[in-house]
């Protein structure tokens, strides 16, 4: 826990801070960078979703800060969750914070659940691991947890396999696993992308009541803006593994700066819209490949760019209310 | 079961179909059970008309569009297309009437054989049902069909694994158009690709119906893409329409509790609104098929359920405009 009295007194300090991190992978054709010097602090009670195209790095990010990128993969910059370096730490060092003080929940819960495991088994490990609580203890705690998660008839269902339960339930399940020893930051990557919208609002109505009442830090990976519109209190937004334009929730939706994140709003198909002409489209495809050029990831598509947007990548620049922007045509 | 019958322009008309399918088990291989996918689903659809269909998995949505098309062998019920019973039709005038019913699927990479040059893959139909024509002819209508999806011609050459998502679901829907069909069936054709990439298609595909005055039976889980393309607007829910009416009075005027659910459980990208959205949530999560409840099968999760829902399964009603759902407790 961090010494300094003004931290502690604040009652939203950054429990985790991003510097500089940047995300290569080594292919045939040499190494790839997916994530290039990202930047973002998380703080208490917070719920910061990170929204971009599938390949645009999001959950690259939050693999790497679990320390679960793939073999082929490095990262660099730093990481600091209280007062720790996350960044390649040995997996021992990692292991006493993941799943205790730091854990995460994936978009397809079937294949974080050990299928030959009882839920209560799989439930129970991570308290008598971390908190080395009792067997017995350890179960009555994963009971309350299915039932704050709105479980039905926890205390019979503990007892099943994985595939007993639906995919909504899974979910939960797998939320209930991550949520066991009260994490001050939970990860989320797609969390109800592959549920339907009627269990989805059950999740998300779940995840912002923790954020609440338990002061948990969420960082959630999502492509759906619906979600973020729902859910979060800070937006990044990502492209090309950059961040293109980051800030508050209403800032984003109503006062956006760059192209990107404009025609990523003008292009979702709204619920409650009255007209149903051409929708807007941001024309042309993301790269198939990202190689090391030195523009901006998004000018092949932008409508606005200028020769110097292809030469080099704008800087993001904001205020130190954490509003900024990554463009050279359009910023704060 | 009185839905909407009978009016001259008609190109498909469903009548009370069904698809059950059995499930085997046992060292004899005996049905002991049966999937009631689709049970009993009655709607017409007229010529250059789009309708969504609505419904979370497992409601039965993917099954019948593919039992319209024959592609799936229905347990029971009508499809008359353009005049005669499908399912009475010979081998050969199957094949006949197969060229004016296409389908696009959801992953469209996976439905591409790898194998097979953009060319090949978009000119197989008119190989197929027209072997009278030249090389240069197909060639030709390749070209021309590929220009008309927004594919350049000097991309014929290649092969499916050499495009983006969003493209190769263009070469699907250009596949689809070549012969000039009547009617496609998509099949989630947006689902798996990118906010902005998915508007690019949703604006060809509104185009395409404009352009051809094709029929689209459009096969959705995200309401906000239906509203956006649809004329009207089917719910199903374990294989039974809830409700079926004109897109704009649907979504100003959902009648059944199930629409009024999903509607309220999608998320919208506008925070402002978001907060002051009234959620309807429902409990739980979709019975399975086998074994549905009796009566109205929402009932277990529906908020307005009583004795009689139970008991008795709602009829279909007239709620004026073409506006039909079956619901006992409408209008309370």
């Amino acid at each position: 826990m961090s010494a300094e009295p003004a931290a502690a007194a604040s009652p939203n300090r950054p429990v985790l801070s991003v510097q500089d991190m940047s995300i290569q992978f080594k292919l045939p054709q040499g190494w790839i960078t997916a994530v290039d010097r990202v930047s973002f602090d998380l703080r208490q009670g917070e719920v910061v979703g990170i929204v971009g195209e599938s390949g645009s790095g999001k959950s690259q990010i939050l693999l790497s800060l679990m320390g679960l990128l793939a073999g082929n993969g490095r990262c660099s910059g730093s990481a600091v969750f209280e007062g720790q370096q996350l960044l390649n730490r040995p997996p021992k060092e990692l292991d006493a914070i993941r799943g205790s003080t730091m854990s995460m929940i994936f978009q397809d819960p079937m294949t974080s659940l050990n299928p030959y495991m009882r839920v209560s088994d799989q439930l129970t490990e991570v308290l008598t691991a971390h908190q080395g609580k009792s067997k017995a203890e350890a179960l009555e705690v994963a009971i309350e947890m299915l039932e704050r998660v709105r479980i039905p008839e926890a205390r019979r269902r503990i007892r099943l396999y994985p595939h007993e339960f639906s995919g909504g339930m899974r979910q939960r399940v797998m939320i209930a696993m991550a949520l066991l020893c009260r994490p001050e930051v939970l990860f989320a990557d797609e969390p109800t992308t592959a549920l339907d919208v009627t269990v989805q609002a059950q999740i998300l109505e779940l995840m912002a009541e923790l954020a609440r009442d338990m002061r948990t830090a969420v960082a959630i990976v999502t492509h759906d803006l619906g979600v973020i519109a729902r859910l979060c209190d800070r937006v990044i937004v990502l492209y090309g593994g950059r961040i293109m334009e980051q800030g508050s929730l209403d800032e984003i939706f109503y006062d956006p700066k760059h192209p990107y994140t404009k025609g990523l709003l003008a292009s979702t198909p709204r619920l409650d819209e009255k007209v149903h002409g051409e929708l807007r489209t941001i024309p042309g495809q993301p790269r198939a490949a990202m190689g090391d050029f030195p523009g901006c990831p998004f000018e092949p598509r932008c409508a606005l760019r200028i020769d110097r947007c292809r030469a080099e990548m704008p800087a993001l620049l904001g205020d130190d209310k954490g509003r900024a922007v990554a463009c050279h045509v359009s910023g704060v | 079961m009185a839905a909407p019958r009978t009016s001259a322009g008609a190109l498909l008309s469903v009548e009370d179909l069904k698809v059950h399918f059995p499930i085997k088990g046992g060292v004899l291989g005996t049905t002991f059970a049966h999937v009631r996918a689709v049970d009993g689903v009655s709607f017409e659809l007229k010529s250059g008309e789009t309708l969504g269909i609505v419904g979370e998995s497992g409601c039965g949505k993917s099954t019948l569009g593919r039992a319209v098309l024959r592609l799936i062998k229905a347990t029971d019920g009508r499809v008359v297309w353009a005049g005669q019973d499908l399912f009475g039709l010979g081998a050969k005038a199957l094949r006949d009437e197969r060229r004016q019913m296409q389908i696009i699927f959801q992953d469209p990479l996976a439905s591409l054989d790898p194998r097979m040059s953009v060319e090949t893959i978009i000119g197989k139909p008119l190989r197929i049902f027209h072997p009278e024509l030249s090389r240069a002819e197909v060639r030709r209508r390749v070209f021309e069909t590929m220009n008309q999806v927004g594919l350049a011609a000097s991309m014929a050459n290649r092969y499916p694994h050499e495009f983006s998502g969003g493209q190769c679901q263009r070469i699907g829907i250009a596949r689809a158009i070549i012969l000039k069909p009547k009617l496609i069936v998509c099949d989630e054709p947006v689902s798996a690709l990118d906010v902005s990439i998915q508007a690019q298609i949703i604006n060809l595909l509104m185009e395409l119906q404009r352009s051809l005055g094709v029929s689209l039976l459009f096969i959705s889980h995200n309401l906000a893409v239906v509203r956006h393309i649809s004329h009207r607007v089917m719910v199903l829910y374990l294989g039974k329409i809830m409700e079926i009416a004109e897109r704009d009075d649907f979504y100003a005027r959902p009648l059944h509790p199930y629409s009024q659910a999903l509607i309220s459980a999608v998320p919208i990208a506008d925070p402002r609104l978001e907060r002051g959205r009234p959620r309807l949530l429902l409990q739980g999560d979709i019975p399975s098929p086998i074994n549905p409840p009796s009566g109205c099968r929402f009932r277990t999760r529906c908020p307005k359920a009583t004795a009689i829902c139970s008991e008795q399964e709602p009829a279909m009603r007239d709620y004026g405009v073409g506006h039909f759902a079956a619901c006992h407790h409408i209008g309370e």
